[in-house]
């Protein structure tokens, strides 16, 4: 039985982190890697729910986050657009594409849905690096920073800010529909989706529902990438990023919300640690995948957390 | 007929038969484990960059190809011994992620035990074209034919004439079953993961004189093959050699009529439909769920 007050905790401690961050790791350039850390986490913390609580698996989330960025990207820099509508407008698209994409795709199960999704994300890419007159192809194509009422958003602090508040707000909206009748629903779509739906649960609907979610989520995070890092390349959109999503969701463990940040946390920030090893790098997430799913099945913070409550009690 | 349309057809049959090859594998482990494997199409590049580089250090080519098939057979049993085999308690999507991990364990390793560069293979018997109808066939394309359908006849008699290979139907129909009448279904699974690398690796030895290969040219290819394997029904032999020329058609007609740039998005786009409109594929059997 989860308690009301164990969410708060849990969000408060992570706005204490977000703070405290900053303050223990000065400079740019961790400022920049925690930014990119938000906005990895940001994009798990939605996939978690589509993963993690509804139980279904999403092998091409990074076509969405691709979406979202080069809706930027192309209608800040190319046509003028204000950056809040033209994110909004890339939110609305993928949310669209997703919903439009959802009901017959969700109808399946396991591999076919794996399947689905992957081909999904696969096309959204090559489309991004086909259009060369819009997206500058493979070479990418650069991204006119954010601005809000004449404001521009500038500097590693403040875009830090803004991706932890991002991230917050993300995680409340996550920790609260878990805890509610839908989040219920979820995790009997989960545990036995058959008997969830003789019990009077429409599970497709819930599925849809939680689908188009995580991939609004991700299409406002790929927004914020495109103009925090200012260059665009349709990798972003790519087969590999989605695959890095869906193993952040899995090391930190599928089902926790905060485990989907941990996650996001290691392996955004990892590779930093570990560039002497740069050719080493597809090696290592390989690794780090199988090595995960072999010793940890969980994940890493539904397994600690199951070893202290039991070491505490 | 014009000629045009004849070199589509005999393009798209060629790299058809390809995506055949492979999506065999996919079917022979989906059969046994239940598992998609992601890694697939890793052992497609392993055949041929190990078939390249053995081949460079003098060995002559069939010995290197045969080489390269049973190193990547080898990497099949592997895969199956410290990748699947402990994560057996994991769920669906985990072992999706074993797997995925291990397409790019192997893909880096690749990339540092072979290099970065493309490589090509000599064809088998010349370069001089054949001409049929108007349109050029490269001798190649004849191997890959002929290579394609004795695998697929040499299978079907396999797992129609031999006890093992009977055996593994039987495995693959009802495990528990199987085992209670003496078959081993541990065995069954590592055979399918040699049989499966093996395969993969043998379309990589065929397809690297038409198109050279590379450290990270297993990814597309594993998801035709997987295509394919979709198209025609997961786990059926047949549906596997359709769906496979089916993709390989498509693609190749669509890349000549329609768009050369989108040539790659062909198959998504034809997974896609067949999952919406016919999702247990063109040959496999309608699954119903016991609750």
């Amino acid at each position: 039985m989860r308690l009301p007050s164990s969410r708060h905790l849990g969000l408060a401690v992570l706005a204490a982190v977000l703070v405290l961050l900053p303050l223990a790791l000065p400079g740019t350039y961790a400022l920049d890697v925690l930014t990119n850390v938000g906005i990895a986490a940001i994009v798990c913390v939605g996939l978690n729910l589509l993963i993690g609580y509804a139980g279904q698996i999403s092998l091409g989330h990074a076509g969405f986050f691709g979406i979202g960025a080069y809706a930027s990207a192309i209608l800040v820099t190319n046509e003028g657009w204000p950056p809040l509508l033209a994110m909004l407008a890339g939110m609305a698209l993928s949310g669209l594409l997703a919903f439009a994409v959802a009901r017959p795709i969700l109808a399946l199960r396991g591999h076919y849905l794996a399947m689905a999704t992957l081909g999904l994300g696969i096309i959204v890419s090559i489309v991004l690096s086909q259009e060369v007159e819009l997206t500058g192809g493979p070479d990418g194509m650069p991204v006119d920073p954010f601005t809000v009422a004449g404001l521009e958003l500038t500097g590693p602090l403040a875009w830090y800010a803004t991706v932890a508040v991002s991230l917050l707000a993300v995680t409340w909206l996550s920790l609260n529909l878990v805890d509610s009748p839908i989040g219920r629903a979820l995790r009997a779509v989960h545990g036995a989706e058959i008997a969830a739906r003789v019990c009077g649960v429409d599970t497709t609907a819930y599925k849809v529902m939680v689908f188009v979610l995580s991939a609004v989520i991700a299409s406002y995070a790929g927004s914020l990438y495109a103009h925090f890092a200012g260059w665009l390349t349709p990798d972003e959109a790519g087969f590999l990023r989605s695959i890095q999503f869906v193993t952040m969701v899995v090391l930190g463990g599928m089902a926790s919300t905060f485990g989907a940040i941990v996650g996001a946390a290691l392996l955004t920030a990892l590779p930093q640690f570990l560039t002497v090893f740069h050719d080493y790098e597809h090696v290592l997430l390989g690794a780090v995948m199988m090595a995960t799913m072999i010793f940890l099945p969980r994940g890493l913070v539904p397994t600690l957390a199951t070893r202290c409550a039991r070491s505490g009690g | 007929m014009s000629a045009t349309f004849v070199q589509f057809l005999l393009a798209g049959l060629t790299v058809g038969a390809i995506y055949a090859l492979i999506a065999l594998g996919f079917s022979l482990i989906y059969n046994a484990s239940h598992l998609i494997n992601f890694a697939q199409g890793e052992f497609v590049m392993l055949g041929g960059l190990a078939t390249v580089f053995v081949f460079a250090a003098g060995v002559p080519l069939p010995l290197a190809a045969l080489l390269a098939i049973l190193a990547a057979a080898a990497v099949g049993v592997a895969l199956y011994l410290f990748g699947v085999a402990p994560a057996r308690g994991a769920t669906a999507v985990g072992l999706i992620i074993v797997t995925i991990g291990a397409s790019i364990l192997l893909k880096g390793l690749a990339g540092v035990v072979f290099d970065r560069n493309f490589h090509g293979l000599p064809p088998i018997s010349g370069e001089e074209p054949l001409r049929i109808l108007g349109a050029t066939l490269a001798p190649q394309s004849l191997w890959i034919f002929g290579v394609t359908a004795a695998v697929a006849l040499a299978l079907w008699l396999f797992f129609t004439r031999t006890l093992q290979g009977k055996a593994m139907l039987a495995a693959a129909f009802n495990p528990l079953a199987a085992e209670l009448v003496g078959v081993d279904p541990r065995r069954v699974v590592l055979v399918s993961f040699a049989l499966a690398g093996a395969l993969g690796a043998l379309a990589g030895v065929l397809v690297t004189p038409l198109a050279p290969t590379h450290f990270q040219v297993g990814t597309m290819l594993g998801l035709k093959g997987f295509a394919a394997a979709i198209v025609g029904g997961l786990g059926s032999g047949p549906g596997a050699m359709v769906g496979g020329l089916v993709v390989g058609l498509a693609e190749s007609l669509a890349a000549g009529y329609l768009s050369s740039a989108y040539k790659d998005a062909i198959a998504f786009v034809i997974i896609l439909l067949v999952l919406v409109l016919r999702p247990s594929g063109l040959f496999g059997a309608k699954t119903i769920e016991r609750v």
